[in-house]
């Protein structure tokens, strides 16, 4: 095998391998990651925060705005607070409702911005006061069964009532 | 008697002791031996039609054994993957099991695993057949030095060709891996890239991979020059380091993969 022959060769490989790299990185990978965007960030507490986990997407009408980039205790009122890193190129208005939210039963669980009619927008490092916190499905489940136990034959209605409670009110 | 039993207990402590010190005074060779390649590098890629050349044998040549079976990996991957995600309803899901399997795991680990039983031997008999006959002394008579113009060709020729040939693994099998489920089962395509892309990152994923593959090259190349070069020159000497090669480079491959894989992704699962 003469130089010339065993070079094509080698570039041909080189070339190939290369392009699965790049094929790994685009087509499999998402490479435009929101992290290399510059983007700002928001802080969230919440009383629960279900099985959220870090690198979470953050998401508003189903689209992927930004993740989340550190969950934190805070011991002071034990509420826990996340901080989201939110594209730049999306604002939120100040009256912004966050949201734990799990796609489908067994799906990721990711945070809900519902913008509101507020005219002032959110800034790096400002605070979402309007929460929910993530509907725990043990929970749910074991007030259900009180309900329709303490109930009794009158608690046909018992299961609205047991929704709307770890549901969560937005808390101020 | 009681003397029997110490002097029997104390044949018994020395070999553990020898082979200790066998193994410590192999590893210390084997460390030596990898500054010493390093050392020669520069030499050595000033004439870099050695190292292509090397490319081509251990890597050109390797491309068929690692497409065919990172194909027919990715498809298997796909028929199971398929079977037990149906359970919970979520074969949607089969391009994220499909594409994380391969980039993380099977894609470096099984292309290291065949690089070093295809090349990795290859490159040890060869090393390992020019000391028995007397090649490499007859090059340092000639005042080449073996390490420049065999050995460091050869290590780094098997280092540019690991990641190469662990990414065209891995993309492949996501082809096989794509065939079976959408073109075969009816996922939807869509589906299987959108979930695909959403569930695999570039820098934990894809990028750990290539370094996952890039320890393994650099593993399985500095064990197959060391083994040929540490070969006993006779015909079972190089029989008997071509066999150590594919062993302990299996055996580093998963070790390894091992401690790797708990740096990399420890942090993904615990918040």
């Amino acid at each position: 095998m003469n130089r010339s022959a065993i070079d094509l060769w080698v570039g041909i490989f080189v070339a190939i391998g290369f392009g699965a790299i790049i094929f790994l990185a685009l087509k499999v990978g998402n490479l435009v990651t929101l992290d290399s965007t510059p983007g700002y960030h928001l802080d969230a507490s919440f009383d629960n925060i279900g099985g959220l986990k870090l690198r979470a997407p953050v998401k508003a009408a189903g689209v992927v705005v930004g993740r989340v980039e550190a969950v934190r205790l805070d011991t002071k009122v034990y509420d826990a607070v996340v901080t989201m890193r939110i594209d730049r190129q999306y604002e939120f208005t100040k009256d912004t409702i966050a949201s734990i939210n799990t796609s489908g039963l067994l799906g990721e669980v990711y945070i809900g911005l519902d913008a509101g009619g507020d005219s002032v927008m959110l800034k790096d490092g400002d605070r979402i006061k309007k929460t929910q916190s993530a509907v725990v499905i043990e929970k749910l489940i074991s007030q259900f069964l009180f309900d329709k136990a303490s109930g009794g034959a009158a608690g046909e209605a018992a299961p609205v009532k047991t929704v709307e409670k770890p549901a969560g009110e937005t808390k101020k | 008697m009681s003397a029997e039993l110490t002097a029997g207990v104390a044949q018994w402590l020395r070999r553990i002791g020898g082979a200790v010190t066998g193994a410590a005074s192999k590893l210390g060779f084997a460390s030596r031996f990898l500054l010493a390649v390093l050392w020669h590098t520069p030499g050595a890629f000033r004439r870099m039609h050695l190292t292509l050349r090397e490319i081509y044998f251990s890597g050109v040549l390797s491309l068929v054994i690692i497409l065919m079976s990172g194909l027919f990996v990715g498809m298997v991957l796909s028929l199971q993957g398929y079977e037990t995600l149906k359970r919970y309803g979520a074969d949607e899901q089969l391009g994220i099991l499909v594409a994380l399997s391969l980039v993380r795991e099977l894609g470096p680990v099984m292309s290291g695993l065949l690089f070093a039983s295809r090349a990795g031997s290859a490159i040890t008999a060869e090393i390992g057949l020019m000391k028995t006959t007397e090649q490499l002394a007859a090059m340092e008579m000639m005042a080449v030095d073996p390490l420049a113009r065999v050995v460091a060709p050869r290590f780094w020729g098997g280092v540019i060709s690991m990641p190469l040939l662990a990414a065209l693994f891995s993309a492949f099998g996501i082809f096989g891996g794509y065939v079976v489920g959408v073109r075969l089962i009816g996922i939807d395509a869509g589906a299987f890239w959108g979930q695909m892309k959403a569930g695999v990152d570039v820098w934990p994923d894809v990028t750990n991979g290539i370094i996952k593959s890039f320890v393994f090259g650099i593993a399985v190349s500095l064990i197959a020059v060391f083994e040929g070069y540490d070969a006993k020159p006779t015909a079972e000497g190089v029989s008997s380091a071509t066999t150590r090669t594919v062993v302990m480079s299996s055996l580093m491959i998963l070790a390894l993969d091992f401690v790797m894989t708990v740096f990399m992704f420890r942090g993904a699962s615990v918040i």
